[in-house]
């Protein structure tokens, strides 16, 4: 750890900053706790419904906020975890309490039915699938009438004592409530808070660096039904009779809102905006025919004037927006703690033999051969259009290759996902940076460690002690590889503050921190100065030293013909010229397809 | 009985087809799928029934009177909802800034019209072979729409300039192509064809604030089926949707209509999301 004395490591948690830190939730906690004692029994059911609402649009926020899912359909699974509720408890007598259970049960499933179209369905398209989930379930309330009481309704469940009061039921809510922003945080601090933010914000990148996007899609929305289902039964209980017309729209496009409002990614902030969204109609009260209009008139406020909601306002006026001092020299001796693995054997070559792509009738592969040696530096050079970073695409798992096979060590990669392949070890930048702007550079660089977290989802919402661990040593991993690039000084720096360059190295920390067996690199010295130059080429040099492969696809030829080990020539989709690159240089038509002459 | 069901979903179907060619004209300059496209057919019915019915102009006033309606409606879409957000396509919020015009019209039309279905008046009254009016006229409007914005897109200086942007906007504006003066006419047209798909089908619908909503769902499914941008592929996918509703109808009874619906559109999303004349994948990396 030496090499990280000049830098800020962030401080532990002792017993002084936890209690800081803990301060505001505690005073916001103990104000909620002693309403009761200030309002009278009407405002404390309003203090339940704000409480009920935040418990869905905590769920909400995971699904929208952070893995930028246009999910406005969400009243539907309140629907159904209120039905669920009501109806186990007036047809079969079920009691209330686990009720509330089954209800939450039975959101969660609903809510993995509503993120399978995700996977494949963006943004118009996936909106209108929840609008018409929550259109048809409504239907199906109003049709269903043996089972749902059709326009008539439902009494909802009664708890027993003492949730039977109005101050029993909104201590209940509210513990609820703190439930489910306990369990928000956890989640949005971890791991999965970072694999969903790459979903929402560079989905190629996540794959890239290992998150499994379709499972994380299906657990999140699975677990955000659960929230929304438990929302459910406690929204039948407060409405004490529920009909199909307790589920309209308006409400999808509250419970939307606040999380715009609130700020995509924030917690505090649709917190805020959450209660005062629960309020405004009670102060409004003659203007509720409105409602509707409201908010749709908020909504559009919002994605005009506010597109990353009050919190990211309030950030830009308190936070200071650049970054003090540049890009700093790199310490490379950083780079052998970063990507030691105590617990690998030797590292394997990569072997591409006659891969052919052809895209319609362009064949941009047409059968290459190419072997990246552990330790090694393999330049991949060639004129624009050649099929270098194609040939980079098919290694990386993007695109299959319509011929050929490409093996990491014995292992064919035929059929595998691009997120498997980098669980094996395999590494990628991309030609224009695709970072988190949105993130700290320093939950950038965590994210390529993303397959190294053992802990699952639900552990990890629990916010047990080994989760902390775990994402405190991957935490020093990350800051080690950040040091290596010269980029530790701003760790904490949101990274689109970054310059385009030093995003370049963000990616090539954030590939370290996977401790990749073979990293490829498209384009590392685009647009870099002299001395970047200079620093990226010690930077992989020391890398192949560790016995890490590295690919490097340049147009900087002077770059790639002074430290690779193997140079490969592609012209027009074939290999041009394969040999060191003292071979490669003086070859007679090599020089023909780079000089035309 | 096959044939009541077959005619009454060829012309819901009609009106739901014309929706998606709305969808298709605001979708061909501005990549935007815009929630307000079935709102544009409630405000012709609406307006139509308003103009026409209550205040008794003459049919050849209240008929371009209700299609300007839809034409402001649909230039404001464009103007509020639509270009400040075009910066970022990428970020999809013409998602949410359509949605959010959507539900103000729907609400304002609401307290203004009420909420219940009036009925559209007769405005040519002619049954040929027996067949009502509210069954043939949707047909008809819907087929020389097609007909004519054809035309409208092979013949016209502006209609190949809307493909053109279509399918390359950059290169279109490098031509020399207006791309903003061409979106807000491409909007015009989109706010025409929209009004007119409720007022030839008011007679069936009813002029009524929800059909707006139910527009927006019914009339971007067959879209879905037919591939976006194909106005063939939005006929053929319309007169699916509505045959399809009308023996669900029959079979499992109104209100599971919605539902039967629902399923083929996330049946035909899932397996098929290019739709039948749609166009292939962007590239991602």
């Amino acid at each position: 750890m030496t090499a990280l004395s000049n830098v800020e490591i962030p401080p532990q948690a002792t017993p002084w900053r936890l209690a800081t830190r803990l301060a505001p939730a505690a005073a916001a906690l103990a104000a909620a706790g002693l309403l009761p004692g200030v309002v009278d029994n009407y405002w404390m059911q309003i203090a339940a419904l704000a409480c009920i609402y935040w418990v869905l649009i905590a769920g909400l926020n995971l699904i929208v906020g952070y893995a930028g899912q246009l999910a406005i359909g969400f009243v539907g699974l309140l629907a159904i975890g209120a039905y669920t509720a009501a109806i186990l408890c007036e047809k079969l007598g079920v009691p209330a309490l686990a009720a509330l259970v089954v209800a939450g049960c039975s959101g969660a499933f609903f809510g993995f039915l509503i993120g399978l179209p995700s996977l494949r369905l963006k943004n118009f398209y996936f909106a209108m699938t929840t609008l018409g989930f929550a259109t048809i379930v409504t239907q199906i309330a109003l049709g269903w009438g043996s089972l749902t009481g059709g326009g008539i309704g439902l009494p909802g469940p009664v708890f027993p004592p003492p949730f039977d009061t109005p101050l029993g039921f909104y201590y209940l809510a509210l513990a609820m409530a703190v439930l489910a922003t306990y369990v928000l945080r956890n989640i949005a601090i971890s791991n999965f808070g970072r694999g969903l933010v790459a979903v929402r914000d560079a989905d190629v990148a996540a794959e890239a660096m290992g998150v499994p996007v379709v499972r994380l899609k299906l657990v999140t929305f699975t677990f955000s039904g659960g929230l929304a289902g438990l929302a459910g039964a406690l929204y039948a209980a407060r409405q004490t009779y529920i009909t199909p017309d307790a589920f309209t729209f308006d409400l999808s496009v509250m419970f939307f809102i606040a999380v715009l409002i609130g700020g995509r990614g924030r917690i505090v902030g649709p917190m805020v905006a959450t209660a005062v969204l629960t309020l405004l109609p009670e102060i409004a009260a003659p203007l509720v025919a409105w409602s509707s209009f409201a908010y749709g008139l908020l909504l559009l406020l919002v994605v005009l004037l506010l597109p990353g909601g009050m919190a990211e306002y309030i950030d830009r006026i308190f936070k200071k927006r650049t970054v003090a001092a540049r890009i700093t020299s790199p310490k490379v001796a950083a780079i052998a703690g970063v990507i030691a693995r105590p617990d690998a054997g030797p590292a394997s070559p990569v072997r591409v033999k006659g891969v052919a792509l052809a895209f319609g009738g362009v064949r941009a592969l047409d059968g290459v051969d190419l072997r990246v040696e552990p330790g090694t530096i393999h330049g991949l050079i060639g004129p624009n259009g050649s099929g270098k970073t194609t040939l980079l695409n098919v290694i990386s798992g993007y695109y299959a290759p319509n011929d050929g096979t490409i093996r990491l060590g014995e292992e064919d990669m035929a059929g595998l996902p691009v997120q498997s392949r980098s669980r094996l070890g395999i590494a990628r930048t991309f030609q224009t940076p695709r970072v988190l702007g949105n993130l700290s550079v320093l939950d950038n660089a965590m994210l390529g460690a993303y397959s190294h977290f053992e802990s699952s989802f639900p552990l990890t919402a629990l916010g047990l002690p080994r989760t902390r661990r775990e994402d405190h040593a991957i935490r020093e991993r990350a800051l080690q590889a950040l040091t290596a690039v010269g980029l530790a000084h701003c760790a904490q720096s949101r990274a689109d503050q970054l310059q385009h360059t030093e995003q370049r190295f963000l990616e090539i920390a954030r590939c370290l921190v996977m401790q990749p067996q073979i990293l490829l690199l498209d384009e590392p010295a685009a647009g870099l100065a002299a001395d970047e130059i200079d620093n990226l080429a010690s930077l992989i040099t020391k890398l192949s030293t560790l016995g890490v492969g590295v690919l490097l696809i340049e147009h900087h030829t002077d770059l790639v013909f002074q430290i690779s080990h193997h140079v490969t020539v592609l012209n027009l989709g074939k290999v041009l010229a394969s040999g060191t690159p003292a071979e490669v240089r003086s070859n007679k038509e090599v020089i023909h397809a780079y000089l035309g002459t | 009985m096959i044939l009541s069901i077959l005619i009454a979903g060829v012309a819901v179907g009609s009106i739901y087809a014309m929706i998606g060619i709305c969808y298709n004209v605001m979708y061909s300059t501005s990549k935007v799928l815009s929630f307000t496209s079935g709102q544009l057919g409630m405000l012709g019915a609406v307006f139509g029934a308003w103009l026409i019915g209550d205040l008794q102009w003459p049919i050849w006033i209240g008929f371009p009177a209700a299609m300007l309606v839809g034409v402001v409606f649909s230039m404001i879409t464009e103007f509020i909802a639509v270009r400040p957000v075009l910066k970022n396509l990428d970020q999809h919020l013409y998602v949410l800034s359509t949605l959010a015009l959507a539900l103000m019209v729907q609400t304002a039309a609401a307290i203004w019209w009420g909420t219940e279905p009036r009925p559209f008046p007769t405005l040519v009254g002619l049954s040929p072979a027996g067949l009502a009016e509210k069954y043939w006229l949707p047909v008809l409007v819907c087929v020389l729409t097609m007909v004519s914005v054809d035309l409208f897109y092979r013949k016209t200086l502006w209609g190949r300039a809307f493909t053109a942007i279509s399918e390359d906007a950059d290169a279109a504006l490098a031509l020399g192509i207006p791309e903003r003066r061409m979106r807000v006419i491409s909007y015009v047209l989109a706010g025409f064809v929209g009004a007119l798909a409720g007022f030839a089908g008011g007679q069936l619908l009813f002029a009524f604030f929800a059909i707006g909503a139910l527009l927006t769902f019914y009339g971007f499914i067959p879209i879905a089926i037919g591939g976006i941008g194909s106005n063939r592929g939005a006929l053929v996918g319309g007169l699916t949707v509505g045959i399809l509703q009308q023996i669900a109808n029959y079979v499992v009874g109104g209100v599971f209509v919605g539902v039967v619906t629902f399923a083929l559109f996330i049946i035909v999303l899932v397996l098929m999301p290019q739709g039948l004349f749609g166009s292939t994948v962007a590239r991602r990396v």
